[in-house]
């Protein structure tokens, strides 16, 4: 029915005092999403929610005792990477991180560092994950999607939004949606969704949604063409866009691919992919 | 943010690297002043966020302080690439036996930083990189244990570098190494790193590129920012944490999200519209930075319609709605507006909306139609 989320998550939320922490547990809370401890240093021991979601000083206090096995982030930028080192450090297996703004140096530190220890991390700056019917973890309104057979992976938000609601509107479902966030240096790509959705089998038909830059949609339609048996649609976000100003020699060599979006669109339809004009398309391409 | 050449090599100065003496200018008496204190030959850099300075004649030899004078005033009166030069670096003229490349910049694919040599440096290395790419060494950087010795010295003899120089040369790259650290840089490149003449390294060129993510923990590269360098607008628009590009279309765009801004720029086109802008108001725009916005884009006399595209995620329709509100009731704009509201909060933001006098789409492809339809001047779809 699902990849990475679904009945059986039991989420912490790290952050969980903030504005948008608070705001989008209660959402989560309202999907029916298991949400079992929310972690604030100094704030342990208090409950938020109506006394529905205890807080916790730390994450490995809130993991011991709730047996949590995912982990939400919404500390500011300037916390988070620390954030993610503790979820880690704390054995979480699976931990989504929804702040924008991480510096990229950090998060090579940090995508290092989990790689190591055998965790999985989405994001950063992504809206999070969503499984229909089962559990939100993230920030993707509730109301967009039903549970279907579509895996949906993103590497925009409210993009990822506007082509569930498209597919909602034509009476099509989802079996999770990944949005994978939109930073240089993240924690889950397109293949290692691709890979999880080509095993899942209530999952029957992906969409991948990509954007201008890096060349992350060139090397996803190479592992289609070799690895996917189950149909896929795109849609690539920035066609018109003027050429992005460029950063200097090194980052044109290192880059490799143009990141133009020509070349992704060209890339995916060699690898038999159906791709759109525009989102609204994207379900009658499936 | 980029950072000037003068800037980026005091910041290389303070990390142990060789650069040639000299300072920055406004004017050509001040060119003229340097050069008589260096009593040397001098070379005199326009200091422009461009590349292909050199190319456009915006870096020239001076034998004599009055020559520099001279040579300064010209480069002053000149315009590189749109940008008009402020300043101009004058720096001591190196003899030079041989041009090396070496930077680092972070390697998405590899998820790690990469150190790049090349004994092929100058103006041409992006030339090197598309036809002799082998001619590039390239190291990755384990981020968690910084740049070993050894990663250097192989560098070096990567390059065929004379053994006399290996030491030097890692010096300088880890010097370089760890300005890219503190610095939290993007990019710090060394191009030309030269031999000179008299058998020592210099660094005659630098440039540094900071993540603009992380100026939080550098306030005192933050204030190097050059905001001559950007349109007012773009200025106005960071201010606010807004994402603002200016384009020359006549639609302007309000969007939540980068992804679904370009998105809507693009079926503006396609539609057969021009968009005036990219602005992505981010996640969890408050009234006040979507009252930001909406200044920005109708400070563009270019705007004939402003459309807005909001899918509410962490970002709440309500407070959207509110910030259009109170953003008219400022700005008293004269375009018409089309909205698309969906999302997160997205029905009451709807009402707060409902007296607005604004055009309402329920889908994209609807509201780039109708955007384009009043842009041009007539009725809605």
């Amino acid at each position: 029915m699902s990849i990475l989320i679904g009945k059986n998550t039991r989420l912490l939320v790290q952050g969980i005092t903030g504005n948008e922490g608070l705001f989008h547990t209660q959402q989560m809370l309202v999907y029916g999403t298991n949400i079992v401890g929310g972690v604030r240093p100094g704030k342990g021991g208090e409950w938020v929610l109506e006394g529905k979601v205890p807080i916790f000083d730390s994450v490995k206090a809130a993991a011991d005792i709730t047996g949590a096995n995912a982990s939400i982030i919404f500390v500011p930028a300037r916390a988070a990477t620390d954030a993610i080192f503790e979820a880690a450090d704390a054995g979480i297996p699976l931990i989504v991180c929804i702040t924008e703004g991480v510096p990229v140096q950090d998060m090579m530190r940090v995508r290092n560092y989990i790689d190591q220890k055998g965790v999985r991390l989405v994001g950063p700056n992504c809206p999070g994950l969503l499984t229909p019917g089962q559990a939100k973890v993230g920030i993707i309104p509730g109301n967009i999607a039903i549970p279907g057979n579509v895996g949906v992976v993103s590497r925009s938000g409210t993009l990822t939004y506007e082509v569930m609601y498209a597919l909602m509107l034509a009476g099509m479902g989802v079996s999770t949606c990944v949005g994978i966030g939109g930073d240089p240096i993240n924690g889950t790509n397109f293949i290692d969704c691709l890979e999880m959705f080509e095993a899942d089998p209530f999952t029957e038909k992906v969409v991948l949604i990509g954007e201008i830059g890096g060349s992350d949609e060139e090397k996803a339609a190479e592992f289609i063409a070799d690895h996917l048996t189950k149909p896929v649609a795109s849609f690539i976000a920035g066609q018109t866009a003027p050429p992005g100003k460029r950063m200097g020699h090194a980052g044109a060599i290192v880059e490799g691919g143009s990141g133009l979006a020509a070349d992704k669109v060209k890339a995916l339809e060699k690898a038999g992919v159906k791709v759109a004009k525009h989102p609204e398309e994207i379900p009658s391409l499936l | 943010m980029k950072l000037h050449e003068y800037q980026s090599k005091q910041i290389f100065a303070r990390y142990g690297i060789p650069i040639p003496k000299g300072r920055v200018a406004a004017t050509a008496d001040e060119a003229k002043t340097i050069a008589e204190e260096l009593s040397s030959r001098v070379v005199i850099k326009s200091q422009v966020l461009v590349g292909g300075r050199g190319k456009a004649g915006g870096i020239r030899l001076a034998r004599t302080p009055e020559e520099a004078r001279e040579v300064a005033t010209q480069i002053l009166s000149m315009e590189i690439k749109g940008l008009p030069v402020r300043k101009v670096l004058v720096d001591e003229a190196a003899g030079i036996a041989k041009e090396i490349y070496l930077g680092i910049t972070n390697d998405r694919a590899a998820r790690k930083p990469v150190m790049m040599a090349s004994s092929a440096g100058g103006v041409d290395i992006e030339e090197v990189a598309r036809t002799t790419p082998e001619k590039i060494i390239k190291i990755r950087i384990d981020p968690l244990l910084g740049l070993r010795d050894y990663q250097a010295r192989d560098l070096a003899i990567g390059i065929d570098l004379p053994k006399d120089y290996w030491r030097t040369f890692g010096e300088i790259g880890r010097g370089l190494w760890q300005a890219y650290l503190d610095c939290d840089a993007n990019l710090a490149e060394i191009n030309p790193l030269v031999i000179t003449t008299d058998n020592r390294l210099i660094a005659l060129d630098g440039k540094m590129v900071i993540d603009d993510n992380a100026l939080f923990r550098h306030n005192d590269l933050a204030e190097m920012r050059d905001i001559d360098e950007e349109a007012p607008s773009e200025t106005e628009a960071r201010k606010y944490g807004l994402s603002y590009i200016k384009l020359d279309g006549s639609i302007g765009c309000m969007v939540n999200g980068a992804g679904l801004a370009m998105t809507s720029m693009d079926l503006i086109k396609l539609f057969g519209g021009e968009p005036a802008n990219f602005l992505d108001i981010g996640g969890g725009a408050s009234s006040e930075k979507v009252a930001a916005a909406l200044r920005i884009i109708l400070s563009d006399p270019n705007v004939k319609a402003v459309l807005f595209n909001i899918f509410g995620g962490i970002t709440r329709g309500d407070e959207v709605a509110r910030g259009i509100l109170a953003a008219m009731n400022e700005v008293k704009p004269k375009v018409p507006m089309v909205i698309r509201l969906v999302g997160t909060n997205a029905e009451e933001g709807r009402q707060i909306l409902a007296n607005a006098h604004m055009i309402t789409a329920n889908t994209l492809a609807e509201a780039a139609q109708k955007a384009v339809a009043v842009a041009k001047g007539g009725q809605q779809p």
